[in-house]
């Protein structure tokens, strides 16, 4: 019987992922680092971007094909550097996935006890850093997209952008912001060929939600690695 | 010619003169630029994102300032970053017009230079002071971090303030391969790049790495501009040959995809995805095979530039258009004013003969 060596991502020819350029915010941490794995081992080339250059640096030695880059999204000064090193990296761009997030005050408070600094953070990470790289990129994916393959930006979103839980303010607020932008950016630019979708992962197993709640039943909640496989299988399926 | 001194891309009261293909020359707004298309056009712009090319260090020899700004390199590809041509200046800052700059500490092959956190090696000089090929060391990936935090965009010592990366960075930008930004595209906003779609006007882009505009040194100019790599998708190739047997217009956005397009087209006969080296020079002995006109900023006389604008309109029309441009004030440089210049005759009869209602730009649109 003929094996099917798995570790070898072009030996599927129908596999749209293999040679995908893939951008990845918050690569570090929890969904992201799960996601850059995933990615890299279906055979993308993936440029990730985290704050800390320690964990940046491992996390490209760990993960072949990929790019790590120093960077913070909440800060409009690192935008176009980041832009510069994504496509100097892989010399164009057909997957933007906005990951990076901000909690907000951890642990959560009450919105009337979040600082204005707090959600102010939360706004820039959650809303204006997508915001602030998703322009800077827009160039490169609308020519993947003219190219004939199908660009696709992907924002994380979350339930609590669409519910209303209690001390979960900036975080929902803002998600709730960017879920709205992602459908409008949609609607404007699908005609274009770069297609926007707002992703909730689920409750994750993650240091972010380990943040939010310190106390939380972790048997219950979803690894990361699976919410990735998932948003692989998203990824694969929009560009099939 | 007025400098334009602000680095705003789309400023309100942009000027666009027209030249069309008889040489008839009329003004209007920039921002009605797409009035002067018609559909079936297919517009043609570089998605050249630009190199913050422009490195402050030390020559390491000497210990004395040096400031870098690459200029060249062999192709586009992400992992070929680590040899450049480049152009030394001595102390100083941009407020310093290029040519009233201290040259550089005297270079030896060998020599190395410290530039932030970059180490680079001249590897060769080549015969003018200023002009020295380097090579960087390090990982393509720490090159590209180096280049990105460290490096500033080239400067223009016309401008009050430096340019940050976002004043030259054009909404269509790609692949970070230009020296300096393809600024006709400047004229781009994702409005218009819509408003095309909805008027049936095809919009494509090439990769073409833009090199620098001036040097400071008469001789180097002379050279300029260097080999320019560049890549041509297979959408828009595709796109060429279907307007150019439909005898469609052809409308490039800057000189850089007017030397793209025609270098492609005098190698292998017509427009292919291709990836290649510009090296030949568009003058006015060049024949255009491909464009049929080009919508640039407003260059002086003496640049190559300027001397590329000459195979598309004669000597008379663009002195005429030159003297329209200084009586209504036109500004230069790269964040200035433009013009819409259609090839001579040949193309506008053409076309005229097959659509009597549409004479050339001017008079496309009431």
């Amino acid at each position: 019987m003929n094996a099917i060596d798995l570790r070898n991502p072009v030996s599927n020819p129908r596999d749209p992922l293999p040679g995908l350029r893939v951008a990845v915010t918050g690569g570090t941490s929890g969904l992201g680092a799960a996601l850059v794995k995933a990615l890299s081992c279906r055979g993308a080339q993936v440029a990730f971007l985290a704050r800390t250059a320690d964990r940046v640096h491992a996390a490209a030695r760990d993960n072949k094909r990929t790019h790590g880059i120093v960077g913070d999204v909440a800060r409009k000064e690192d935008i176009y550097p980041v832009a510069t090193q994504i496509l100097g990296a892989l010399g164009g761009l057909d997957v933007l996935v906005n990951n990076a997030s901000d909690l907000g005050p951890a642990p959560l408070r009450l919105l009337a006890d979040t600082d204005c600094e707090e959600l102010e953070r939360a706004v820039a990470t959650n809303l204006v850093g997508p915001f602030r790289l998703t322009k800077a990129l827009l160039g490169a994916l609308s020519a993947s997209a003219r190219e004939g393959r199908k660009a696709l930006v992907i924002n994380i979103s979350s339930d609590a952008a669409v519910n209303a839980y209690p001390t979960w303010g900036a975080y929902g607020a803002t998600k709730a912001a960017l879920r709205h932008m992602t459908l409008i950016w949609n609607e404007e630019l699908q005609g274009e060929g770069v297609a926007f979708l707002s992703v909730d992962p689920g409750d994750m197993d993650t240091p972010l939600h380990a943040l939010a709640v310190p106390d939380a039943d972790r048997a219950g909640l979803k690894p990361p690695e699976t919410a990735a496989q998932e948003l692989v299988d998203v990824i694969a399926g929009h560009l099939k | 010619m007025i400098f334009a001194t602000n680095p705003i891309q789309r400023p309100a009261d942009a000027k666009l003169l027209v030249v069309d293909g008889s040489g008839v020359i009329t003004h209007r707004l920039r921002r009605h630029w797409l009035d002067c298309l018609r559909p079936g056009d297919l517009v043609i712009a570089n998605d050249a994102a630009t190199i913050p090319a422009s490195l402050s260090g030390r020559h390491l020899r000497t210990g004395l300032p040096i400031e870098i700004r690459l200029a060249a390199r062999r192709s586009l590809s992400p992992t070929d970053v680590e040899c450049f041509s480049a152009v030394a200046f001595g102390p100083g800052d941009f407020h310093t017009p290029t040519e009233r700059r201290p040259p550089p500490p005297a270079m030896d092959a060998g020599d190395v230079l410290e530039l932030g956190p970059l180490r680079a090696t001249v590897t060769r000089t080549l015969g003018y002071p200023r002009l020295v090929d380097i090579r960087f060391d390090g990982t393509p990936d720490a090159i590209w971090a180096g280049l990105a935090r460290h490096g500033r965009p080239i400067q223009y010592s016309y401008l009050a303030m430096p340019l940050a990366l976002w004043d030259v960075w054009t909404v269509v930008a790609g692949p970070p391969v230009a020296f300096e930004p393809p600024s006709a595209g400047f004229v781009l906003d994702w409005q218009t790049v819509l408003e095309m779609r909805r008027r049936s006007i095809q919009f494509a882009t090439i990769t073409h790495a833009a090199g620098i505009s001036s040097t400071g040194d008469e001789t180097l100019d002379a050279r300029l501009p260097f080999d320019e790599p560049y890549r041509i998708p297979r959408s828009t190739a595709r796109f060429v040959e279907q307007a150019r047997r439909e005898s469609r217009r052809i409308i490039a956005i800057g000189t850089t995809v007017v030397r793209a397009l025609e270098h492609c087209a005098s190698v292998y006969g017509r427009v292919v995805a291709a990836e290649g080296t510009a090296t030949q020079r568009i003058t006015e002995a060049t024949t255009l095979g491909v464009v049929d006109a080009i919508l640039s900023g407003v260059h002086e006389p003496g640049t190559s530039h300027y001397r590329l604008l000459q195979a598309f309109a004669d000597r008379t029309v663009l002195e005429q258009a030159g003297r329209t441009m200084e009586s209504l004030g036109y500004r230069t440089h790269e964040f200035g004013d433009s013009v819409l210049m259609e090839r001579r005759a040949v193309s506008t009869l053409k076309r005229c003969a097959e659509d009597p209602r549409d004479r050339g730009f001017a008079s496309a649109r009431p």
